[in-house]
């Protein structure tokens, strides 16, 4: 009897003090960008060198997105990812247990989230979004250049914003074009690396074939072009290497 | 115990025997004047750690700031090119230097520096840092020529400057990086954030029908779309700090942050200034090539130039720009006037 007791005393001492603290690993989400396969690095940015599903040579000059509401973590939260001046591409988490999560973000703000002027850190690099289109914040700045048919490099602005239909500009109509984005179930381990891909050519390919010489600014108080942006985006993100 | 009694008198002697460096070096925090708009909606200015504000080091950076003592022949002071009547520009096209040579830049008005989340400064962001970018006026040959060791020891020879850094940094040895540090102290107190259109935003006045037509214009894609580059009611700045080709020219003969990151997509490019105090900021560009407002305006409107480097952000290129109606340009430019900040340029703690 008392070496049951003794063995039970080991074994409670054995996993109280002796397995990892399950409860207080970190991992870090990487964030990636390529097109149709090819990884993208800032060496790639400033060049004529993409075709997209519908031909048109395009360049990426600036890109910059949000994403909020990362399951990993169960409170609020948002990040800005900023490809062209590589910051925010890696993101640290701490604090988590060990488990298989199911991993889940959201493209841009909820409308819940959307409040006007309230993110101090969005404000600072003018990430807003104009009163006039019903406030709030942009989900993503994608500007660069597309040759024209008349083989002329202009400029685009592929910014997603919550979609509004300013006919009326004292009744301005909205939908919220934010979508959530389903990465599937991933085991967590301390000092795990997750990879998010976003392929770029995806903005312009699924299911919509987008038209450069058709849609490239002034996009933002475009209500149709701005839900196309959000069918679109649904197949943009996938999950990469978890290691 | 007579052994312990000595080593104890010698231990309490030493304690007393600090210098006088030390006892004289006790300087007070100063606390920076934050508008409300700015504390409400931006992140904090930055303060480097090395160089925290001091009611001492303000006062002394104030002082060398308006001190021809900085210059080869004792003629000019950073306040020659940066006078605060002007929003601290002189509004030349390019400033004369002490041998009356001009500079190839406009000189760039100075207020709410310590919101440069970047801190890349001047109109091609060579210098990272006000405390760098206070170096290089000062021994540059066009500007104020001069030798930062002459200085450093006439300022050591001047009893009253000797005093002043002593009681801001706690060193008689006087040197460019005390003397830059206490003008990048001065210089981030010079904070400008009350236009009309601050007190407009704060609710404290109402904007003519052309002020808010003119704001409606500025944040309109489809108009001038001036907002992702140049702020908004949420960012008081009223700049993005970033750097842009906003097709100015076909060709550059100057290269801007191009020719500092030897980049050739960079060629063209130059820091977004803000639009604050446009009224005491001409001429305008990184060469004050345009005299007025309305010169600016008419560039965004019809004037742009298409190069390899311009930014995505133009729009209609090929047809010179957005095409603004003579009233949307009329009502932009009422809009911008009603940023220009009389209390900045007349505070008396910015001037001499």
């Amino acid at each position: 009897m008392k070496n049951n007791i003794a063995f039970l005393c080991f074994l409670m001492l054995l996993f109280s003090s002796c397995s990892p603290k399950e409860e207080d690993i970190s991992v870090v989400v990487n964030f990636t960008h390529h097109w149709n396969g090819k990884v993208l690095s800032n060496q790639d940015l400033n060049q004529l060198k993409f075709t997209t599903e519908n031909g048109e040579n395009i360049s990426v000059e600036k890109l910059r997105y949000l994403i909020s509401d990362l399951s990993l973590t169960d409170f609020k939260n948002y990040h800005l990812i900023n490809f062209h001046e590589n910051t925010g591409t890696s993101l640290s988490i701490s604090g988590l247990a060990e488990n298989r999560y199911h991993l889940t973000f959201r493209f841009g703000f909820s409308d819940q989230d959307n409040t006007d002027g309230i993110y101090k850190d969005l404000n600072s690099v003018s990430f807003g979004v104009p009163t006039m289109l019903g406030g709030g914040y942009h989900y993503m700045q994608f500007d660069g250049k597309y040759r024209n048919d008349n083989n002329d490099a202009l400029g685009f602005n592929y910014h997603a914003i919550r979609a509004v239909d300013n006919t009326d500009p004292d009744n301005l109509k909205f939908e919220d074009t934010s979508f959530e984005v389903d990465l599937g179930s991933v085991l967590i381990t301390n000092n795990a690396k997750i990879e998010i891909k976003m392929n770029l050519a995806e903005w312009f390919k699924n299911p919509n074939t987008w038209n450069l010489n058709e849609l490239n600014t002034v996009l933002m108080p475009n209500f149709q072009a701005q839900k196309i942006m959000r069918d679109n985006g649904k197949t943009v993100f996938s999950l990469g290497i978890v290691n | 115990m007579v052994q312990k009694y000595v080593f104890l008198s010698c231990f309490f002697l030493l304690m007393h025997c600090t210098s006088k460096e030390d006892e004289r070096y006790a300087p007070t925090p100063y606390r920076l004047k934050i508008p409300t708009l700015f504390s409400d909606k931006l992140i904090p200015p930055i303060i480097p750690a090395d160089n925290p504000l001091t009611i001492e080091g303000v006062a002394l950076g104030k002082k060398l700031f308006f001190d021809p003592i900085l210059s080869g022949d004792e003629t000019q002071s950073c306040a020659s090119c940066h006078n605060p009547q002007k929003s601290f520009t002189d509004q030349q096209p390019f400033s004369t230097g002490i041998e009356g040579n001009l500079g190839s830049r406009n000189a760039m008005p100075l207020f709410n520096l310590a919101w440069n989340f970047d801190e890349r400064f001047a109109w091609d962001g060579k210098e990272f840092g006000l405390e760098r970018q206070a170096l290089e006026p000062v021994s540059n040959p066009i500007e104020l020529h001069s030798n930062w060791q002459n200085i450093g020891e006439k300022l050591e020879n001047n009893a009253i400057y000797k005093d002043l850094f002593l009681n801001a940094f706690g060193s008689s040895k006087i040197d460019s990086t005390l003397i830059t540090k206490a003008i990048a102290q001065f210089e981030r107190t010079l904070i400008s954030g009350n236009a009309k259109f601050d007190k407009y935003v704060r609710g404290e006045t109402t904007l003519t029908i052309e002020e808010q037509n003119g704001f409606d214009v500025f944040m309109d894609e489809s108009k001038g779309d001036c907002f992702h580059c140049h702020g908004s009611n949420n960012n008081p700045l009223w700049t993005d700090n970033k750097f842009h080709n906003n097709g100015l020219d076909t060709h550059f003969s100057d290269l801007g942050l191009g020719a500092v990151t030897g980049d050739p997509n960079d060629n063209g490019k130059f820091k977004t200034p803000s639009i604050r105090n446009l009224n005491f900021t001409a001429p305008y560009m990184h060469d004050g090539r345009f005299a007025t407002l309305e010169e600016v305006i008419n560039h965004y409107s019809e004037g742009l130039k298409k190069s390899l480097t311009i930014d995505p952000l133009m729009k209609q290129v090929n047809e010179g720009g957005v095409q603004l109606s003579p009233q949307e340009k009329t009502n932009l430019k009422a809009f911008l006037r009603s940023l220009s900040d009389s209390e900045f340029v007349q505070n008396p703690d910015f001037k001499k």
